[in-house]
Formats: structure tokens, C-alpha cells, sequence
């Protein structure tokens, strides 16, 4: 009963600890955000724009997803889970590639062949 | 019969059914949403010219702040059924209920806006795939918040008959909850920013 209580205490306790934890993440959320809108602000160069906008909603990402979503100390069956999803999503983003990278259809192809045509 | 481990985690997996079940929702979400992102940057890679500034980058903003409070609310629910208080739980969860409902309000806002301007999803590419984005997120908005309800509503019922469980249900709805925070973190900044 003792060992119990003891657990139930140190439970409340790790609670207690990980309330001030997600309460600085959501002050940092806050200013991550903050900061995305100013840096928007000042008319960087679009590829640093880019770059600097998709670090701080990455890292804003990841401090949800590890903090508020506990991702930091779940079980392996979960990561498992996820590293399959991440193997799909990185398949999904770059399919597209493929549209672009074939050969099939090219402009110039369709432009000689109408040219001919028209010559003649 | 009662069904086995809601409350109790499996010995090989070390993970109630929710717990699974919900992870394994999310990851369906992530591809979901990974695919209209994709869409998303063929179209944008694909055009002579993207239109910039088209969106209140403030209102943006405003539901950003706006979701992510609703996210640390939602947290603190959790955690206040963890440390057994049930009455701190229920005012952050309507607390979560109306942010979300916020979020909404400004949204229908800014959908009016361009509305009132002609500027539906046909108007062009960049409205299409913000209308597609913003409308799906939103649906899922609104999806946590019939969640919300229920729990804040008749679910909280389950509270006296076993709190394990119940602590359970308000955990998995706070991931998914998350994940729709997570969501919106990325569409706010390439939608509204680049």
C-alpha cells in the first residue's frame, strides 16, 4: 500500500514537472511564431525565406511532437509507425519528380513536328 | 464481455488499443496531408508566378496564437486528469473548445472576405490549393471539437466509472488535437508567408 502511495506520489510529481515543460513550450511556440512574421517583415530573398520560415516551423514541429504529443519517450511500436509514415510522406513529396523528369511529350518535339507541317 | 486493454497496456506492445489506434489514424493523416502538400509544391514549382500578399497576414497570425494555446489548454486537460482534477480538467477543455471555435470564427471571416471579392477557389491555382488546404484543416477543426463536446457533454460520464479510461480517451483526443496544431504550423508560413 505504502509502495503505491510512493507511486502515486512521484506520478503526480513527474505530472507536476512536465506542466512547466509544456507551459515553456507554448511560451516558445509563441515567440517562434512571432519571429516567423517578423523575419517575413524584413524581405529576405526568397530562397532564405523560404529556408528561414520551414526551420522555424520545423522546429516549432518538433517541439510539439515531442513535447505535447510525448513523441520523445514513446513506445517503439509507435516510432516504427511513424518511420514507415516518413518513408510514404518523402515518397509523396518528390513523386511529382517523376512528371518533370520524364521525357515523354517534350515542347520542342510538338514544335519541330508542327513547323514540318507547316512548311509543307 | 469487456474488451481488453483500454485501460491496461499490452504486455508485447507496451500500448493500449486507443493508444495504437489513434497513432496509426494520425500516420493515415500525415499521408493525407503529405499529398496535398505535395500537390502544393508541383503547382508552385510549375508556375510562371505565384501571387504574394493575397492573404491578412495578421489574421494569419491571430489563428496561429489562437491554435496554439488551444494546444497548451488541451495538454493541461490531460494533465489535470492526471493529478485527479476533474473541474480544472473540464474549464481547459472548454477553454480548448472555444479557441478552436475562435480559430473558425476568423476563418469565416477571412473566407467572406474573399468571397465578397469574387475570389472563390476557381479564381486561381493559389486560391484552389488554399481553399483545398485550409478547408480540410478546417474540417478537422471542426471534427475535434464534436470530439471536445462530447467529452465536455455526456462522455464526461465515464470520468466516474473508470478515470483510467476516461484519461485515456481525453489523451488520444489531445494527439489528435495536436496534429491538427502541427498542421496548421506549416500551412500558416507557406500559405501566408512565402
Amino acid at each position: 500500500m505504502r509502495i503505491l502511495e510512493n507511486d502515486m506520489h512521484s506520478d503526480a510529481e513527474s505530472v507536476r514537472s512536465s506542466i512547466r515543460g509544456y507551459l515553456k513550450v507554448g511560451a516558445a511556440l509563441f515567440v517562434f511564431t512571432a519571429i516567423t512574421v517578423a523575419a517575413n517583415q524584413v524581405h529576405l530573398a526568397v530562397p532564405i525565406a523560404i529556408t528561414v520560415a520551414l526551420l522555424i516551423a520545423g522546429t516549432k514541429g518538433t517541439m510539439v511532437a515531442s513535447v505535447f504529443m510525448h513523441l520523445s519517450h514513446e513506445r517503439k511500436w509507435i516510432y516504427g509507425a511513424l518511420l514507415l509514415t516518413l518513408v510514404g510522406f518523402v515518397i509523396l513529396i518528390f513523386l511529382p519528380l517523376v512528371t518533370i523528369l520524364d521525357g515523354i511529350g517534350t515542347a520542342t518535339h510538338v514544335g519541330h513536328a508542327a513547323a514540318e507541317h507547316a512548311a509543307r | 464481455m469487456n474488451i481488453p486493454y483500454i485501460v491496461e497496456e499490452r504486455p508485447d506492445s507496451g500500448l493500449t488499443n486507443g493508444k495504437l489506434g489513434i497513432w496509426l489514424f494520425l500516420a493515415s493523416e500525415v499521408m493525407l496531408f503529405g499529398a496535398l502538400f505535395s500537390t502544393y509544391i508541383i503547382l508552385r514549382v510549375g508556375s510562371v508566378e505565384w501571387p504574394h500578399g493575397e492573404l491578412n497576414v495578421w489574421l494569419g497570425m491571430i489563428n496561429t496564437f489562437i491554435l496554439i494555446g488551444s494546444s497548451v489548454t488541451m495538454v493541461m486537460s490531460w494533465a489535470s486528469l492526471k493529478l485527479h482534477d476533474f473541474t480544472k480538467h473540464r474549464w481547459y477543455l472548454i477553454a480548448t473548445f472555444v479557441l478552436s471555435g475562435l480559430f473558425l470564427v476568423n476563418k469565416y471571416f477571412e473566407y467572406a472576405d474573399h468571397f465578397a471579392r469574387g475570389e472563390g477557389p476557381s479564381h486561381s491555382t493559389f486560391l484552389a490549393i488554399y481553399f483545398t488546404l485550409t478547408g480540410l484543416h478546417g474540417l478537422h477543426i471542426i471534427g475535434g471539437m464534436v470530439v471536445m463536446a462530447y467529452f465536455i457533454g455526456p462522455g464526461a460520464a465515464l470520468w466516474r466509472k473508470t478515470p483510467e479510461q476516461f484519461t485515456n480517451r481525453i489523451e488520444y483526443t489531445g494527439l489528435y488535437w495536436h496534429f491538427v496544431d502541427l498542421v496548421w504550423i506549416f500551412l500558416f508560413p507557406v500559405l501566408y508567408l512565402l
